[in-house]
């Protein structure tokens, strides 16, 4: 028996799953391929849906002829964009709290003009996909092919084509930050260091690409629709206002979803455009994006530029950053969450884990005709991260200091929370000295040094490279609720005890794959009382699970889990008042232990929760007079106190770069994390390394490459490349735990942590690597060209 | 993406398979391994009337010891050529060669002569059959015919088989005595096209240089020889120095394309340290 | 010409007839036809390794293998594996170990896996990685199925010993 005495009820209770690497309970039935994707659906005279998309990045439609695709066997419908937006209203990505955010409406089809290559003009349904997509090859648009802003240097310039001209210029969004006095700090700074850096564009690549199947029962105007979105509420919300339909009849259910780390988190015209087909035609239609039409259709992320400057003084102490940060989106930004989310991150985060007062920013987002973008794991985290530590990195090399000893002289200290960063972030407890304690332990760092060095003697070329960074974690409201958007922040659980002690789990929050499951499981099962067996986990229906916000910012455990204890909590109150009205005793003197009512301290069993269900659904006649038992408990959580559970955590990485070939051989990589109560470590430490690994992608690999025309050049699986198996290294995992007060679990998220500091490390790394030949690298992804470039090898 | 509707046919023969690919002419296309071609139709990117499948023809497959050379058959997995005792001995490239061909599921299905015969510039088996002086055996209705390696690669995705022939078999020489082979890629990912690659063929006989080939894949619309850097080598031992002068002599000898991963230049770099890498640890340096 | 086909195919051990249009896919007649909706489709290019299943003993693309070549052989889909518990100690390793998340990768990479212990059995985690090369996993980042095939093999060659 697990006895804990943390002051935490819930970590303190008996039997407690908390902390354990308990299996998931939905892994075997994947393990056997009988998970249901959406793509696994099939429903009566169910057709399929594809769309003609523009080969242009940005031209207007003169005219569509559908007639020769009608006529094709098969085809059941070809729908045009005036056809379409008879039935639903536009939507603009805008939100109130980023003052100045404009963007122009959107309709699922466009009704005057392509802006992006590869966006969807022509909606068909067919019998099959092969007969739809058959149907629109012969769909004959005339196009008038306009300029294309592809460039966001040049995307404000007075002589650039607007895209929409009623908004007046390309820039979506300009934020501006000033903090303390960064004019006086420059005065006084001994060095200001400066470096530019850029990030290439990427995008997502789930296995599983985006899908729905739409099902419109006209009769009671009912929308079901089965769809790998992260959050089936606010899909609930949008459909019912795009189609003017009434909320409660709008139904949204997510099955297993085969990955989605944000890209299935939005709302996307092709997938709005799918519902309008099911309505036109009162048949299910099922839309799944191919792997083609993903990479120009899925959100991409990640296009910045920033130039960044760090002053610090000779002694090793920084007093200020400041950044120029310009990113790229596409033509709209996307809704509901926008596309200004990337760059507020961006600029609320440099600097993070350090103590200075001094700050300035700008952050121009601007539009271009090339596919949307917006908020992808760890969402903006990866460029801050890499700016700061890159600048920190350069700093200490400048100073001749050790670049972990030039940190740790300027980490906040972990004793001085709570505290404010430099921007106002409300820090509650951060534990950056200790992390990097942990990581030069784990790392070695002395022996690494000098093995690095002794091999650079012998022309061998290694790298160690750090990187700190803080993670925004488990939103409150204030992410996006305060700017009128009608994404929920709050979650809620649902908790009921069946006939035979079993227990029903109902949760708003969503499960792509993390786990999810398993941790509401381990939660439910604690604060209840009995074995994870003995439970039901129903997620991922608007009608079966209380309002909640589904999965996103790392939530699920920290917000969801949080309900799930809440809920447990009550349901073994209400319980243990049906007990003790059985027992005649008195319920304070009673416990749930295993599924067994006992005598809270000795332990005896007094009835189990089998006999109560039969009691009370069977028999309420023996039950004493005025006593009616409720089963059924609900609670609802939201962080109050701090607006975002920031993590913090640290990196490292150890590779080697062949100066001949360019290529990059990454050794080993190690994070030390810091997540507070960590309820399965296991599963947490697989979402760092995934997280990692999709860093790792952006840091070496993966890059959307467009031509001046804003077309995409690698829009394929062999063109843009992913990390694979035998590039990628181990990665070694620690932990350190600074629980959250903002709730009894303490359970910060940790989905996004690895993405977020994982190319810095490997960009530090690769300078560490080339510092003995006047070379360096700040422009992601690191290809073989630049390596080689950088060199002056070619 | 699904494929353009096609209609499909099995060909019991050879004579078969002339008689359809006569009768159907540009609208057929021939299905061996179909790893390239299906990748293909599933973009669209092509739309062929008729699949000939070819995979029921008997004969095609096997690898054969005839006196001096391996004759590996057409149809012949990717697969067996990489796990077969007689090519790691007698064809020591190819079979350095093989687990560099995109990955097992591929290798699987993929044919030896059906990669010889799309001609990617970027693929191994063609520079190999270059470097190693195969002979390409080639069918048609009105005969058979056998064209060398050298002439065998016309153009970017063009051969020396004309409409309605199919090539049979491939016979590779077996390695001689005093002879090495040395195979180098690099890719961005194992499994993946070449940025360039390199297959070299060379007499080296006590640690002198004699004859050499040395062919390189993804530097051109076929592999492509340097001949003339080869010449190089003879009658030498290898050096830094050796190595520096084969170096400057690709940058002239050779015209690589840019693409997404390299420009010219940078093939043309990567081309000296590929022979640096590949004939120093030849040469037991 | 007509652009059907007839074809008799044995999945999973049993033989079923269909007559389909020939553009079609293994892996679309396993999914659409058949319902085996375990093996799954990520590119349609041959590149991602979702759509990997196990055709007369070896592994293929289903993406990239038509039905139609299908005909007259014996294709093993992760629901026919499972069924026969050939791989129970691999999926029992993934599922202890996490080498799954989202599992939409998993059926191919079983089918994968089962081939690379089959015929390189002592492979060391590096031969491993490159084994599976072919199979794209977003969620993992590949360690914790490295590790998985390890325990696997433990718990195969030492029967009784921990793993």
């Amino acid at each position: 028996m697990n006895e804990q005495n943390t002051g935490r009820w819930i970590l303190d209770r008996p039997n407690s799953y908390i902390g354990r690497s308990v299996p998931r309970p939905n892994a075997p039935r994947l393990a056997e391929g009988r998970g249901t994707f959406v793509d696994d659906i099939d429903l009566k005279r169910m057709v399929h849906a594809t769309f003609v998309r523009s080969p242009y990045a940005h031209a207007r439609i003169k005219s569509i002829n559908v007639e020769a695709a009608r006529a094709l066997p098969g085809v059941v419908a070809v729908v045009t964009p005036q056809e379409l937006a008879k039935i639903h209203d536009p939507w603009v990505g805008v939100l109130t709290h980023l003052e100045g955010l404009k963007s122009a409406p959107q309709h699922a089809l466009p009704l005057e003009k392509a802006t992006w290559q590869g966006e969807a003009i022509v909606a068909i349904a067919a019998e099959t996909r092969a007969i739809a997509e058959d149907a629109a090859a012969l769909v004959d648009i005339d196009w008038e092919v306009l300029p294309v802003v592809a460039e966001a240097e040049t995307a404000t310039d007075d002589n650039t084509l607007v895209i929409h001209e009623e908004l007046g210029d390309n820039l979506a969004w300009q934020r501006k930050a000033d903090f303390g006095d960064i004019d006086a700090a420059y005065a006084d700074a001994d060095h200001i260091v400066e470096d530019t850096f850029v990030f290439g564009r990427h995008t997502g690549v789930c296995l599983e690409s985006r899908g729905l199947v739409s099902e419109f029962e006209p009769s009671e105007e009912q929308l079901t629709v089965w769809h790998n979105n992260q959050c089936p509420h606010m899909i609930q919300n949008i459909l019912a206002d795009k189609f003017r339909l009434e909320e409660h009849r709008v139904r949204v259910i997510t099955r297993d979803v085969g990955g989605s780390f944000g890209i299935k988190v939005h709302t996307y015209a092709d997938e709005i455009a799918t519902v309008g087909l099911s309505i036109l035609l009162k048949r299910p239609v099922k839309y799944i994006a191919d792997r083609l039409e993903s990479f120009v259709g899925d959100i991409h992320a990640r296009d910045h530029r920033v130039k960044g400057k760090i002053a610090v003084r000779n002694d090793g102490t920084i007093t200020a950053f400041e950044i120029d940060d310009l990113t790229g989106i596409g033509p709209y930004s996307m809704y509901p969450r926008t596309s200004g989310i990337e760059a507020n991150q961006v600029v609320n985060m440099i600097g993070g884990p350090y103590d200075f007062d001094n700050y300035r920013a700008v952050a121009n987002v601007v539009y271009q005709n090339k596919a949307m973008m917006c908020q992808y794991r760890a969402v903006g985290h990866p460029i801050k991260c890499a700016v700061t530590e890159g600048l920190v990195d350069k700093a200490a090399r400048t100073l001749g200091m050790d670049p972990v000893a030039f940190r740790q002289k300027n980490f906040h200290r972990d004793d001085s929370y709570p505290k404010k960063s430099a921007q106002g972030m409300p820090f509650e407890n951060l534990s950056h000295e200790e992390c990097m304690s942990k990581i030069l332990d784990a790392i070695d760092y002395d022996a690494l040094k000098s093995e690095r060095d002794a091999l650079r003697d012998k022309g061998v070329y290694r790298g160690i490279g750090f990187a700190s960074f803080i993670e925004v974690t488990n939103p409150s409201a204030m992410f996006y609720g305060v700017g009128g958007a009608r994404i929920s922040a709050q979650d809620g659980a649902t908790m009921r005890l069946d006939a035979k002690g079993n227990v029903f789990v109902s949760t708003g929050a969503t499960e792509q794959g993390q786990g999810m499951e398993a941790v509401i499981s381990q939660v439910a099962a604690t604060s209840v009382g009995v074995s994870p067996d003995r439970l039901k986990i129903i997620t991922g229906d608007t009608e079966h699970t209380p309002y909640g916000g589904g999965t996103w910012g790392s939530r699920a455990a920290g917000i969801g889990g949080e309900a799930v204890a809440q809920a447990g909590r009550q349901l073994r109150v209400q319980i243990l008042d049906a007990a003790a009205a059985m027992l005649q005793e008195d319920a304070a003197t009673l416990d749930i232990r295993n599924g067994v009512v006992v005598d809270s301290d000795t332990g005896n069993e007094r009835i189990g929760l089998d006999e109560i269900g039969r009691i009370c659904y069977y028999r309420p006649d023996t039950l004493p007079d005025g006593f009616q038992a409720e089963l059924v408990a609900t609670r609802h959580y939201v962080p109050r106190k701090f607006p975002f559970a920031f993590t913090n955590g640290v990196q490292a990485s150890y590779l080697e770069v062949d100066t001949e070939t360019g290529f990059i051989t990454l050794l080993n990589h190690w994070c030390v994390e810091d997540c507070g109560t960590v309820i399965n470590p296991l599963l947490v430490d697989e979402q760092i390394r995934g997280g990692v690994v999709q860093g790792l992608g952006g840091a070496l690999w993966e890059e959307c490459l467009y031509d001046d025309q804003g077309q995409m050049l690698n829009a394929n699986m062999a063109d843009y490349l992913v990390p694979m198996a035998a590039e990628l290294p181990d990665i070694d995992c620690g932990h350190a735990v600074s629980p959250t007060e903002d709730s009894d679990l303490g359970a910060k998220g940790a989905g996004e942590a690895g993405t977020c500091g994982a190319p810095a490390a490997v960009m530090n790394a690769l300078n560490d690597a080339l510092s003995p030949f006047d070379a360096r690298l700040t422009s992601m992804p690191f290809t073989p060209k630049k390596v080689l470039t950088a060199l002056g090898r070619i | 993406m699904k494929p353009a509707p096609f209609a499909y046919v099995r060909a019991g023969s050879l004579d078969d398979a002339f008689a359809l690919l006569a009768e159907h002419g540009d609208d057929a296309r021939i299905l061996a391994g179909g790893q390239s071609l299906m990748a293909t139709l599933n973009m669209r990117l092509s739309a062929p009337e008729v699949l000939v499948d070819i995979n029921r023809i008997d004969g095609l497959a096997g690898i054969e010891e005839t006196g001096d050379a391996l004759r590996i058959g057409a149809m012949t997995r990717h697969v067996d050529v990489e796990e077969s005792p007689a090519v790691a001995t007698h064809a020591p490239l190819i079979a350095a060669a093989m687990d560099h061909i995109a990955h097992p599921a591929i290798r699987n299905r993929g044919t030896f002569g059906g990669s010889i015969a799309f001609a990617d510039p970027a693929a191994e088996l063609p520079a190999c059959a270059v470097a190693l002086g195969a002979t390409m055996h080639i069918a048609g209705k009105s005969g058979t015919r056998d064209v060398a390696a050298a002439d065998f690669f016309e153009g970017l995705y063009e051969t020396a088989i004309r409409p309605g022939e199919i090539l049979t078999a491939v016979s590779v020489p077996k390695i001689t005595a005093g002879w090495k082979s040395g195979f180098l890629e690099l890719a961005r990912r194992h499994g993946d096209y070449a940025i360039i690659g390199l297959c070299a063929h060379v007499d080296l006989d006590g640690g002198t240089f004699g004859d050499a080939n040395l062919v390189f894949f993804n530097a051109g619309d076929r592999p492509v020889s340097a001949p003339e850097t080869a010449a190089l080598l003879k009658g030498q031992t290898w050096s830094d120095d050796l190595a520096d002068r084969l170096a400057a002599s690709l940058k002239d000898e050779l015209d690589p394309p840019d693409d997404l991963n390299a420009d010219g230049p940078m093939r043309k770099h990567l081309a000296g340290v590929l022979v640096k890498r590949t004939l120093g640890p030849m040469a037991g340096e | 010409m007509d652009k059907h086909t007839d074809i008799t195919v044995t999945v999973n051990g049993e033989t079923v007839t269909r007559r389909i249009e020939a553009r079609t896919n293994l892996v679309d007649f396993l999914r659409y036809e058949l319902q085996l909706t375990g093996s799954h489709v990520g590119c349609e290019h041959g590149v991602c390794g979702a759509c990997t299943v196990r055709m007369d003993g070896r592994i293929v693309r289903g993406c990239l293998t038509l039905a139609a070549q299908a005909d007259g052989a014996e294709v093993w889909t992760i629901e026919g594996v499972s069924e026969t518990g050939e791989i129970r100690d691999l999926q029992d390793a993934f599922v202890e170990r996490n080498a799954l998340q989202c599992g939409f990768c998993t059926p191919g990479m079983l089918l994968t896996l089962a081939e690379l212990m089959d015929k390189h059995p002592d492979a060391g985690r590096d031969e491993i990685r490159e084994f599976i090369s072919g199979n794209f996993c977003r969620c993992t980042g590949y360690q914790a199925i490295v590790d998985a095939v390890e325990i696997a093999r433990g718990s195969k060659t030492e029967k009784g010993a921990a793993s």
